[in-house]
């Protein structure tokens, strides 16, 4: 990528903030996720209803939180409840938006953050689920957000921890996971991916700007089909970055 | 009911329902007794080597340190952790060699700053074993079940992954819909710290923020032990009994710990110590570095209040209330 005045992290929330639509809800996970719903907050979605894990529902939040249990997650929020409610609510269907992070993926959309290697003898032990898996099940449609390589981008995961399209199109409402449900975006460094109908298999909607299809198939162990014509991701504004500054002062994710 | 898939993973902590009413009506007096002990008389009465132990709050929000801390100076042995979303608690307590096995919905990461490279050491070279795997909503329906005195919660997470598959989870048929539905057996830890923000001489304890899993897990573990920041006067509570999240007859023992979650958030009061944080996750990049730092802040500290001089006292605790106030 060339040269930018922007870091290629602000791009990723500004893609991803402007994904989200203004009076519908979404479960945040830790990082990026928190500053793109922060951002989608501060700019065309004021009504966005954000809530987290530990039990922070309808916040305005101050400042990034370092923690989805940290009180800032709480913050002005309408209710600080518990986990068993948050989640309870997501599984009866309120939650229109999950914004997940991936240490690999798989071209169905589904997700690894448990391991790399085998489980008895990992070669690298990741956190494992965490909320994901159930935000992954729970919401109507799934967003995730992570780093693109050949390694992450994987044919076969090494350990199936949260559940994308499985291996097709009705696999999930096979397997007893809510109807309609599933992975709607991905995003990455280099682009944004939607799901084909006919295969629920990843394939490229967007390019951010400078990125060419080469160097994102070369990025991914699995094919990817483009789109015709492909879109190119509009580039962080000068406003959103003065708000991603706001949001995140100290540069804790938004330098990286 | 028909099986159609069964987790592989080992079933940790569960009990027969009878069987735990039985335990319950044994062992848990309905009368108001002053629990308050030091943490030393706390861990020393109810948490034994090779027990199953849970760590309330969530990640390094509220955690009840003051406790991990002795239970590493007592040199406990054998224990089973739930990681319900455990990370500077089981980090610590793996790295001191007292957990050698785990349950996992998310451990070894400390969130935004990174993976933890004391967990990572000890599971990738086979010192703590991961026994199963499961989510955070799957784990706290596995309170919600023991706190429910049901033998399992049905629920619609962990079907058609590997997740499941690593899990003490079954999966059935609905009797209703005919649809699978994921199967959650309930568990009752053998003991549950619990860092709160108030609570009576008796354990009646008022939590501040997001009670996260808490409510289900006192009522789910056999032992519970409240850390607390303060103890204030039964009428307290009893003026705004709509507060107590956790009501006294659930409680073993009470001990009073002020900033008894540092370098964890305590919500309203005080914010993490990221320096701390960062100290220990570059001190327990080896062995002997997680060793110097127990030796440190753990064996040469006494007691609670000798560590919170060493982390740098009043200077330091007043800070952090200020940036929790959002003042810093």
């Amino acid at each position: 990528m060339a040269d930018t005045p922007y870091s290629s992290t602000e791009l990723l929330a500004c893609v991803a903030a402007r994904l989200l639509e203004d009076r519908k809800s979404v479960f945040v996970g830790t990082g990026l996720p928190m500053i793109a719903a922060m951002l989608a907050q501060r700019t065309h979605a004021p009504g966005l209803l954000i809530i987290f894990e530990a039990g922070g529902i309808g916040p305005q939040i101050p400042v990034l939180p370092i923690s989805v249990g940290d009180s800032r997650t709480f913050h002005r929020a309408v209710a600080a409840s518990s986990m068993h409610d948050v989640m309870s609510i997501s599984q009866a269907g309120y939650l229109d938006y999950g914004f997940l992070g991936a240490a690999q993926i798989d071209p169905h959309g589904n997700i690894n953050t448990t391991v790399i290697g085998e489980h008895d003898h990992p070669t690298v032990r990741l956190p494992g689920s965490g909320g994901a898996n159930d935000v992954g099940s729970f919401c109507h449609r799934t967003v995730i957000i992570m780093r693109q390589d050949r390694r992450k981008f994987a044919a076969q995961l090494d350990f199936l921890t949260t559940p994308g399209h499985l291996d097709g199109p009705g696999a999930r409402e096979r397997a007893g996971l809510p109807a309609n449900t599933g992975p709607h975006r991905v995003i990455t460094q280099l682009g944004v991916y939607g799901f084909d109908d006919a295969t629920m298999t990843m394939r490229l909607l967007a390019v951010h700007p400078g990125v060419t299809v080469e160097e994102v198939r070369a990025n991914s162990s699995f094919p990817i089909p483009a789109a015709e014509p492909l879109a190119v991701s509009a580039a962080p504004t000068v406003e959103e970055q003065r708000i991603l500054r706001e949001i995140d002062p100290t540069g804790l994710l938004i330098k990286r | 009911m028909e099986i159609l898939q069964e987790g592989h993973g080992e079933l940790i902590g569960w009990h027969d329902p009878d069987e735990n009413r039985e335990w319950v009506r044994a062992h848990k007096p309905r009368d108001l007794v002053d629990k308050r002990m030091g943490i030393a008389e706390a861990v020393a009465r109810f948490m034994h080597d090779g027990d199953f132990i849970a760590s309330g709050g969530f990640g390094h929000v509220r955690v009840g340190m003051a406790a991990i801390y002795e239970i590493i100076r007592q040199g406990r042995r054998g224990l089973v952790m739930a990681g319900k979303t455990a990370v500077h608690d089981a980090d610590l307590l793996i790295a001191a060699g007292c957990v050698d096995r785990i349950e996992v919905a998310y451990s070894f990461g400390h969130e935004l700053r990174g993976l933890s490279p004391a967990s990572r050491r000890m599971v990738e070279g086979g010192h703590c074993q991961v026994v199963a795997e499961i989510s955070n909503a799957g784990y706290q329906w596995r309170f919600l079940a023991a706190a429910m005195g049901v033998p399992f919660i049905p629920a619609r997470n962990l079907l058609g992954t590997d997740t499941l598959k690593y899990s003490s989870a079954k999966v059935v048929a609905d009797p209703w819909s005919g649809k699978p539905l994921c199967l959650l057996p309930a568990c009752y830890p053998d003991v549950a710290i619990i860092h709160v923000t108030r609570c009576d001489m008796y354990g009646n304890a008022q939590i501040d923020g997001t009670l996260i899993e808490d409510f289900e897990l006192a009522r789910a573990a056999r032992r519970l032990i409240l850390t607390t920041e303060e103890i204030i006067p039964e009428a307290q509570i009893r003026a705004e009994p709509w507060r107590t999240a956790i009501p006294f007859f659930l409680v073993d023992a009470v001990t009073e710990v002020p900033f008894g979650s540092h370098p964890c958030q305590m919500p309203l009061r005080y914010y993490f110590d990221e320096d701390h944080i960062r100290e220990w996750m570059r001190r327990s990049v080896t062995a002997e570095g997680a060793d110097a730092y127990f030796q440190e802040y753990v064996f040469d500290a006494p007691d609670f209040e000798a560590y919170l001089q060493k982390i740098g006292g009043s200077t330091r605790l007043s800070y952090l209330q200020q940036v929790e106030a959002l003042r810093g």
